[in-house]
């Protein structure tokens, strides 16, 4: 568990439920520096997982430094994925946030992971 | 002090929000972002103005964080301090983001190059082009993405403005205008 900052997003990661919640904003200068935290959990994680691994993921706003980081946390989910877990993300955005919506969208074309597109009022 | 007035006058005509001149530090960069956010809610924006106007400021920022050159050093250019330039203004409902830095006129070719190519792809090129960089596996060793101007560019939805001035003596001074339609 990480708490949100200005800069940073709340990651909240229940082993034990399988559950990995991104929630906030993810602009930091060094965004690897932040990300290798959550890198270190889905690495011990994938030693034991639960049946079902789901992630959320409630952004805001995330710069691109932390889109290859994104992009990194997914690769390494996908290698998890149809071994003893399946995994599954659920891609948040707000109304009428196309720019959010298709950054889920870029991902899912890059990523081999199922991603479910759900629209919400406000994150 | 009339070059004060000046000053003022000038920021005051082309409706500037928020003006800054000097080094970009990380606390700078979250000051400046709080204040641009809760300038946005007192206009009322729509969310997806506000979320752009946002998006492309911290894009900006960080450019000029991660690439100011702190390496250059030219004799008589006592006001060179690494620092940077940055203004934000806005005209009937849209944005401007402005920013001005000191870069190695060696550098220029290269930037001016990346600049055009992004200037040249429509919305459904640079979103491809996005995902290929995204995808890439590469890091430049500032730990950045290449991605800022693609980004930027994505975002804004408008040719990226940008000059480069030579200012002799291998520095010039890069100018960049992003745009943000209602």
């Amino acid at each position: 568990m990480l708490e949100g900052s200005a800069k940073t997003p709340k990651v909240s990661f229940v082993a034990s439920e399988g559950s990995l919640e991104l929630k906030g904003r993810s602009i930091p200068e060094n965004s690897i520096e932040f990300y290798k935290p959550l890198n270190d959990w889905i690495d011990s994680y994938g030693n034991s997982p639960k049946s079902i691994t789901s992630v959320d993921i409630k952004l805001e706003y995330f710069n691109t430094s932390s889109s290859k980081c994104i992009l990194d946390l997914f690769k390494q989910l996908e290698k998890l994925n149809n071994g003893d877990t399946e995994v599954k993300i659920n891609w948040y955005f707000e109304e009428d946030d196309e720019d959010m919506e298709e950054a889920g969208e870029d991902y899912q074309a890059i990523i081999d992971l199922p991603f479910n597109m759900i629209e919400i009022e406000e994150i | 002090m009339n070059n004060i007035y000046d000053i003022f006058q000038k920021l005051d005509e082309k409706n500037i929000l928020l003006s800054f001149k000097g080094m970009i530090t990380p606390d700078l960069l979250t000051t400046i972002l709080q204040i641009m956010e809760s300038k946005l809610e007192s206009y009322d924006e729509k969310p997806k103005v506000k979320k752009k106007v946002f998006n492309v400021l911290v894009e900006c920022l960080q450019n000029l964080y991660h690439h100011i050159d702190k390496d250059i050093v030219i004799e008589n250019q006592k006001t060179y301090d690494k620092s940077a330039l940055l203004m934000i203004a806005r005209n009937n409902g849209d944005y401007q983001v402005m920013t001005g830095n000191y870069i190695e006129s060696g550098s220029v070719e290269v930037l001016k190059q990346r600049l055009d190519f992004v200037n040249s792809l429509n919305r459904d090129e640079l979103k491809s082009y996005y995902k290929e960089v995204l995808n890439d596996g590469m890091r430049s060793d500032k730990g950045t993405a290449g991605l800022g101007m693609v980004d930027i560019a994505r975002k804004s939805g408008q040719k990226l403005g940008y000059h480069f001035l030579d200012l002799g003596s291998n520095l010039s001074f890069f100018s960049l205008t992003v745009t943000i339609v209602e």
